[in-house]
């Protein structure tokens, strides 16, 4: 009698533990590439075109070196720059745009606040490439070309919808009962929103900011139109920087590594937050 | 693209008559904080497709910008009958279809997977995610330059040590190229949106149906299958917004070449390259069509689940 109970419980048992193996194989084989791409960007570049693949190469700093400019070479810092300011820029404009209108479908919403709403996610719907002409032309025209600032109001303009649909969201977190209860007790609107509203959104608001901040960090195809040597962004450096023949496997995993590196930070520090912002709030 | 005909939606909040001035100043007192994001958004999407439908109206070449004139349908004519681009209609669906199945289906097992106990989990769903942040560029250049390249590539590296082949990976299957690292960057968000949707499920149920001896296939079949469709639709759809559109891996790992050039690679080209402002734009109508085609049922799709959301608060 108990030894027939416990074999479905043991076999059960058993197949747990496997399929945790299993997990943590394929998790190892997706990271894999980037291991390696670790690992590659601290070998010399002899070591790190070898096959088989020199596992255990002596590690050096030369990718790096080579990477920012050290050697001779174009330096990444200009680049690196105009990706932060593009990215930091746009994403605080972002806020200063989807805050209040986030507030306006959430808490006190408009009539058809849906409609609103929706019309914001269809904008995302949108492809990239059928403005980009009419935006080039008009930049062309304005000499507004090669600008960071045009890349700001794009990448604004890119993420607004995403951030609208997170805050919505957020924002609808926030129990009515408190607001007119603060209200009731005589607190005014600017008060309510910093000592009631904010403290409950805050975690999402920063989630929304980090999803924004990487949106914009990765945009190529805006950039690499709009853009020339002066407001030329970090992935667009990255695009121009295989132009030599020879060995530059070790270099290519250094700069990858280094601009995908805030990308990662940002993505960590908003995991939990990650799904509901990339399915637009659908997801919770 | 007011596609917002597409999602009708019970219009909720207190309806408000417009006719006495303190009742017309509250909504507009109301609407003020949506204003300023609803206008930027209309000046930068709505207006610059206002005028890519215009300009694929004209024959027009930026090189010779004296010989601008309108040419009705022309170009749409020339898009709809010019070999290369129609094939790149052809490889964007090929590449779109097969991307975002292989990356359900394989996020879908990863999410059940991961629903499990067991030690580490954290560590493996980091692990996961990780492809996903990666800068879309730098992961291109990853996989042409450090995995796929024929003479010291990690796959062929790795290939070596059981005495493999040793194929020229972009040359031999460029899309399939394409379609791999793509499909790598792409799992882990099919993954967080199912597991999402496994978490959500209603435990007491799946309690029951085990104590009334149902087998897990049985679970998984009638119960978790049903909830998670809403699930996979979305992971679906969003996936093929940002696939449909990609420009990156393309652009990086063949440059349009050996067939794989996709249509936003093809409009990049039409008017960066060859300067055919008219042609392009009209390429360009041509994509935003077949997007408001996903775009219908994708709106579909997130305003059920929106609507889902807002009956349970």
């Amino acid at each position: 009698m108990s030894t027939a109970s416990a074999a479905p419980v043991r076999s059960r048992r058993v197949r747990g533990a496997g399929l945790g193996v299993a997990a943590w194989l394929i998790g190892l084989l997706f990271f894999l590439p980037i291991a390696w791409m670790a690992l590659t960007s601290f070998h010399s570049e002899a070591d790190a075109a070898t096959n088989p693949p020199s596992w255990a190469a002596a590690l050096t700093l030369d990718g790096y070196r080579e990477f920012f400019g050290v050697g001779g070479g174009a330096s990444p810092w200009p680049a690196l720059i105009n990706s932060t300011v593009a990215s930091l820029a746009s994403t605080l404009c972002v806020l200063l745009l989807a805050l209040p209108a986030a507030y306006a479908l959430s808490i006190r919403p408009v009539k058809k606040w849906t409609d609103v709403l929706f019309f914001f996610l269809s904008t995302k719907m949108l492809p990239v490439v059928a403005g980009l002409l009419p935006i080039y032309l008009f930049a062309k025209s304005t000499d507004f070309l090669d600008n960071i600032w045009l890349l700001v109001i794009l990448y604004t303009s890119m993420n607004l919808p995403i951030a609208v649909w997170m805050m919505q969201s957020f924002l609808a977190e926030v129990p009515v009962a408190v607001i007119e209860a603060a209200h009731l007790d005589g607190a005014r609107l600017p008060t309510i929103l910093a000592r009631v509203v904010a403290p409950i959104a805050a975690p999402g608001i920063a989630a929304t900011a980090l999803i924004c901040f990487i949106f914009s960090w990765n945009e190529l195809l805006f950039a690499r139109v709009l853009t020339g040597v002066v407001a030329e962004t970090a992935p667009v450096f990255l695009t121009g920087f295989i132009t030599s023949q020879g060995l530059f496997l070790a270099k290519v995993c250094a700069a990858s590594l280094v601009i995908s590196l805030p990308v990662l930070a940002a993505g960590f520090a908003a995991q939990d937050k990650l799904v509901q912002g990339l399915s637009l709030g659908a997801v919770k | 693209m007011t596609a917002t005909t597409t999602a009708p939606m019970a219009t909720a909040g207190p309806a408000q008559t417009a006719g006495k001035p303190a009742t017309r100043l509250r909504a507009w007192a109301t609407r003020g904080p949506l204003l300023p994001a609803l206008i930027f958004m209309i000046a930068v999407t709505q207006l610059p497709f206002v005028a890519t439908l215009v300009i694929s109206f004209f024959d027009w070449n930026s090189l010779y910008p004296d010989a601008r004139s309108f040419a009705g349908f022309a170009n749409y004519q020339q898009v709809l009958t010019d070999a290369d681009l129609r094939r790149s209609v052809w490889t964007t669906v090929l590449l779109t279809v097969t991307v975002v199945l292989a990356s359900l289906v394989l996020g879908l097992g990863l999410a059940l997977l991961l629903d499990r106990r067991f030690r580490g989990r954290g560590i493996v769903r980091t692990l996961l995610i990780a492809p996903f942040l990666v800068v879309p560029v730098a992961a291109a250049l990853l996989w042409k330059h450090v995995l796929f390249n024929p003479e010291y590539g990690l796959l062929n590296g790795l290939l070596h040590y059981v005495g493999g082949p040793q194929p020229d990976w972009i040359s031999n299957t460029p899309l399939l190229a394409i379609e791999a690292s793509l499909i790598w960057q792409w799992t882990p968000f099919m993954m967080l949106i199912l597991l999402a949707g496994l978490q959500s499920r209603d435990h007491q149920q799946i309690e029951a149906a085990r104590v009334d001896g149902a087998s897990d296939w049985q679970i998984f079949r009638h119960l978790t299958l049903p909830h998670l469709r809403r699930y996979l639709e979305l992971g679906a759809l969003l996936g093929s917004i940002y696939i449909v559109q990609n420009f990156d891996a393309v652009f990086t790992i063949t440059s349009g070449g050996l067939g794989t050039a996709n249509l936003p690679y093809t409009v990049y080209q039409t008017f960066y390259q060859a300067h055919e402002n008219g042609l392009a734009s009209a390429a360009g109508v041509l994509v935003v069509i077949g997007s408001i085609i996903i775009a219908t049922f994708a709106l579909r799709v997130v305003s059920s689940l929106f609507r889902e959301e807002a009956s349970r608060a």
